[in-house]
């Protein structure tokens, strides 16, 4: 009996799994002996590492000098803009010295002094090496202990020198000079005897081969010092050096040629150089153009490429170059490629800075303060745990929070005990500096129109320990008829975003004309909404700021001339001791000289996301008569002329006297309102609200016509006289405003200012 | 928005005396000023007066917070604390446990504090008496229910729970809809 043998199902015999799996120390030795006979030394990690290190200093040394960026404010030391993140086709030296040389940018010329100190001796060692070996060689069976400490020693003195300990895989073709001279270097020192004597001849070669690739590695050097004159960060490509070295001047693509590109797109690296030439050329047109070609042929060529290489649509890049001066733009869109660093800001409300920044030190987090301006700010360059997610974060001892968007709360600076208004206060990391700044006192009313971003609110408010805190959920533009009498508002408006670029690259492609105009025409409706919020009679505030992390003219400068014109409100210094002036004039539009008051960031220049900040200070409650009929349809009357006809709302505006004077002209506008306006009031409830405004809009300008020749002086004056006219203005405007009992938001108005009395 | 009637009136400081014990009267009356406990969407809201009447200006459907939420009523008519009452609770709080640096992050995911983790807990501890959890760098992080009393704590082995884990400031992430 038994069982038996199955044929179909052989049972393997022999050698099992394991036994399979373990190898013979001679296999493993025979690897090492092979490699050790044909390649180099292997390196420790440490070595490889340091190896590593050499290489990248080199190329970064190689790569081209650029300019220090010039920073406005003390906060260049941080505000270095990072390492581009951005990948381009570009061989892969190339990536990597570009990724270094904004960090070793200023020790750049040492590091090639050094450098070449290094190189020298590194020559030298190499040949003393060689030396060495040949000598070697013929005691080499004799003491081999004593050359086990020779090894020793001399591994020693190359541990102590940096740059002698190199790795030198591949790097001979690499045209590695140091790395060819560590190979002898490296040969002489780690071969066993028994080895040498079957690698002498081989040694001889690399020997001779050395002093050759000296010579070929020198002329490299030159070349590369070359690159770094022209600036060409492409130092690989051949074609594009050749064509600089000989002075070629940058020459327009004809129309056939621009075909051909129709068809066959040009690789992003001859873009980009034709990018820099364009731009040298458009610098010094005079002297640098081509006969019989016009300005806009090269302009024209310029965005064709810029959105190419940047990818943005023809409409945004259009805007761009009408904002910055050429030399700017480049460094702004390659601001617009990386990120910004990482920013948070301490919660005074439960910790101080410094404790703060102790403790996250212990977690692993590198960090540093944000700047001068700021108390509270902290930079985080990086860290091993995630920084929005630590027990203090959790905690609320701080928020994560953009540079920028400190700026805004800093222009607002609210006093303890006032009642602030935040419109747009998603995600809330204003808000709550709001707060932390009023330390928990007074009343804060965060508001926002989409009720899903105001959880974030919510939570952040608790988490942040602030307790004085309204949430609300009502769009903007309602809000003057919910409650006024606010001491200050913050109206952060929703805008195109055209600032945030490196947090959001979809804008890059999604944003045109309509969407510029829309957010344009939502914003004048906020912002009219927010200074009827505002008390002018605070003791302590009256003020508005008007902020967006846009940098188009059309949503700022054009939003805030609007207010200026439509309600007594005048511009005041932000209190922001650093960024750029706004704009007085944009190409064919003038806004009033006080525009330039307002401050705005760029990222290439702050190294903060794009961002205007104004400060609008309220001295008088009263709507000017211009816009009577106005509060009843307060979001209707900016969109009949916004929404309709947006593109002629502009040039009318900026009717010239009407611009220098609109101080005077307002404080007419009162004059004249003293006794103009009861007879509008008056009226006003018989009369449709459009026919009315316009009526009163020609009585203002016939008034304004009437005070042009008083001149600037006149604005001290008025302003000097004007706090008693306002007591007189108000009274009128009392009186009206009890008259037209019927008009329900009248009331609402009046209940409301009573209230605040 | 309502005052809270006498029944959730009294619902609720039963349960926020088992954390603060007889300081609730610290909280009512304070001397900055009158605060009062407001209902709004079946939760909490513990607020200044003077915060209280600018509330009133919005609309009930519009008002999404005021002041601090401390949590809210379920639909059984039970009081459940939310970790955003931590701020009030931490600083009143009778009895303390303190965990130790490992086992914090483990208490941030919403795990309970096992006697590993035990740093310093408060001497007299009773079962079941709610406690706040700190960190050993005395940084509220949440609270919770102790398991044992602190007598037991001593005796039980590594893996045992000490405390029973109620709410915790991670929550802030994890539970960042239903905070309010």
């Amino acid at each position: 009996m038994g069982r038996k043998l199955d044929p179909t199902n052989k049972v393997k015999r022999g050698p099992g799994k394991k036994a399979r799996k373990q190898q013979g120390a001679e296999t493993e030795l025979a690897k090492f002996l092979t490699d050790e006979e044909t390649g180099p030394k292997r390196l420790s990690s440490r070595g490889r590492k340091r190896a590593a290190k050499r290489v990248q200093k080199k190329s970064a040394a190689v790569t081209e000098e650029k300019p220090k960026k010039g920073f406005t404010d003390e906060n260049s030391k941080w505000l270095k803009p990072a390492k581009r993140k951005r990948k381009i086709d570009e061989p892969e030296d190339a990536d990597d010295s570009d990724e270094h040389w904004e960090e070793e940018d200023d020790d750049e010329e040492e590091e090639e002094e050094l450098l070449q100190k290094k190189k020298d001796q590194g020559k030298k060692a190499g040949k003393v090496g060689v030396k060495k070996v040949e000598e070697e060689e013929e005691e080499e069976e004799e003491d081999d202990d004593d050359e086990e400490e020779e090894e020793e020693e001399e591994e020693e003195e190359s541990d102590d020198d940096d740059e002698e300990m190199v790795d030198d895989y591949g790097t001979l073709d690499d045209g590695d000079e140091a790395a060819a001279e560590e190979e002898g270097d490296s040969d002489g020192e780690d071969l066993l005897p028994i080895e040498r004597a079957a690698k002498k001849d081989k040694k001889l070669k690399e020997a001779l081969d050395l002093e050759s690739d000296d010579d070929e590695e020198d002329d490299d050097d030159d070349d590369d010092d070359d690159d770094d004159e022209q600036k060409s960060d492409a130092d690989e490509d051949d074609t594009i050096q050749t064509n600089t070295d000989e002075g070629d001047k940058f020459r327009l693509p004809g129309a056939e040629e621009s075909e051909k590109e129709g068809v066959m797109p040009l690789d992003l690296k001859t873009i980009h150089q034709r990018i820099k030439d364009n731009i040298d050329v458009l610098c010094n047109f005079s002297t640098k153009r081509e006969p019989g070609k016009d300005r806009s042929e090269y302009l024209s060529l310029l965005k064709k490429d810029l959105c190419t290489y940047y990818s943005y649509n023809s409409f945004l890049m259009e805007k761009f170059m009408d904002l910055f001066p050429l030399s700017e733009l480049v460094d702004f869109l390659e601001a617009n490629e990386i990120h910004r660093p990482v920013t948070i800001r301490t919660n005074t409300l439960k910790t101080r800075r410094r404790d703060l920044a102790q403790a996250l030190i212990n977690r692993g987090v590198n960090l540093d303060p944000l700047g001068k301006w700021s108390k509270v700010g902290l930079v985080i360059y990086d860290s091993s745990v995630p920084v929005g997610a630590t027990p203090e974060y959790l905690a609320g001892q701080y928020m994560l929070q953009g540079a920028s968007s400190f700026l805004p709360v800093m222009a607002l600076s609210p006093q303890e005990g006032e009642l602030v208004l935040d419109m747009s206060s998603a995600p809330g990391g204003k808000t709550t500096y709001i707060a932390q700044l009023m330390r928990n006192t007074g009343v804060i009313v965060a508001n926002d129109a989409n009720a899903d971003r105001l959880k974030s609110v919510v939570g952040n408010i608790h988490r942040l320990g602030v307790t004085n805190t309204v949430v609300s959920n009502y769009d903007g533009r309602q809000f003057p008829k919910v409650m006024g009498g606010f001491d200050r508002v913050l109206l952060d408006a929703p805008c195109s975003g055209t600032g945030v670029i490196a947090k959001d690259p979809a804008v890059k492609t999604s944003k045109d004309e309509a969407d510029i105009r829309r957010s344009a025409h939502l914003q004048k409706e906020l912002i009219l909404a927010a200074i009827d919020s505002v008390n002018a009679e605070s003791s302590s505030g009256g003020y508005l700021v008007y902020c967006t992390c846009s940098i188009t003219v059309e949503e700022n400068e054009c939003v805030v001339d609007y207010a200026l014109k439509k309600r007594n409100i005048k511009l005041v210094p932000t209190g922001l001791d650093f960024g750029t002036e706004g704009f007085t004039r944009f190409r064919e539009r003038k806004f009033h000289p006080s525009l330039k008051l307002s401050r705005r960031f760029y990222p290439h220049s702050h190294n903060m996301d794009g961002f205007f900040v104004a400060k609008l200070k309220k001295f008088s409650n009263v709507i000017p008569t211009a816009t009577a009929g106005k509060e009843d349809d307060g979001a209707e009357a900016p969109e009949a002329t916004a929404a309709t006809n947006p593109p002629e709302e502009k040039p009318t505006q900026s009717d010239k006297p009407k611009k220098t004077l609109v101080k005077e002209a307002g404080s007419s506008q009162q004059k004249t309102n003293g006794t103009a306006k009861v007879k509008s009031k008056g009226k006003k409830d018989s009369t449709a609200g459009p026919k009315k405004a316009k009526l009163a809009k020609l009585d203002g300008e016939t008034a304004k016509k009437t005070e042009k020749p008083a001149g600037t002086k006149a604005v001290n004056e008025t302003k000097a006289t004007r706090t008693d006219k306002k007591a007189r203005k108000n009274k009128t405007a009392m009186k009206a405003k009890n008259r037209m009992g019927k008009n329900k938001f009248k009331k609402l108005k009046h209940m409301l200012q009573k209230h605040d009395g | 928005m309502r005052p809270l009637t006498e029944e959730e009136t009294k619902t609720m400081f039963e349960k926020l005396s088992k954390y603060i014990g007889e300081n609730i009267k610290l909280l009512v009356d304070r001397p900055d000023g009158t605060y009062c406990f407001r209902l709004h969407n079946d939760r909490v809201y513990y607020m200044s007066e003077k915060i209280l009447k600018l509330a009133t200006n919005i609309s009930r459907d519009k008002l999404m917070s005021v002041g601090t939420c401390f949590g809210k009523f379920t639909k059984t008519k039970k009081f459940r604390l939310h970790i955003t009452a931590l701020d009030f609770l931490a600083p009143y709080a009778k009895f303390k446990v303190w965990v130790k640096p490992g086992a914090e992050q483990s208490f941030l995911y919403g795990n309970h504090v096992l006697k590993s983790g035990l740093g310093r807990i408060t001497e007299n501890t009773m079962q079941y008496q709610g406690v706040v959890v700190y960190s050993m760098a005395d940084v509220p992080l949440g609270f919770g229910v102790a398991a044992k009393t602190t007598q037991e704590c001593r005796r039980v082995d590594p893996m045992s729970i000490v405390v029973f884990h109620q709410a915790d400031v991670g929550e802030f992430i994890r539970n960042e809809d239903a905070l309010t």
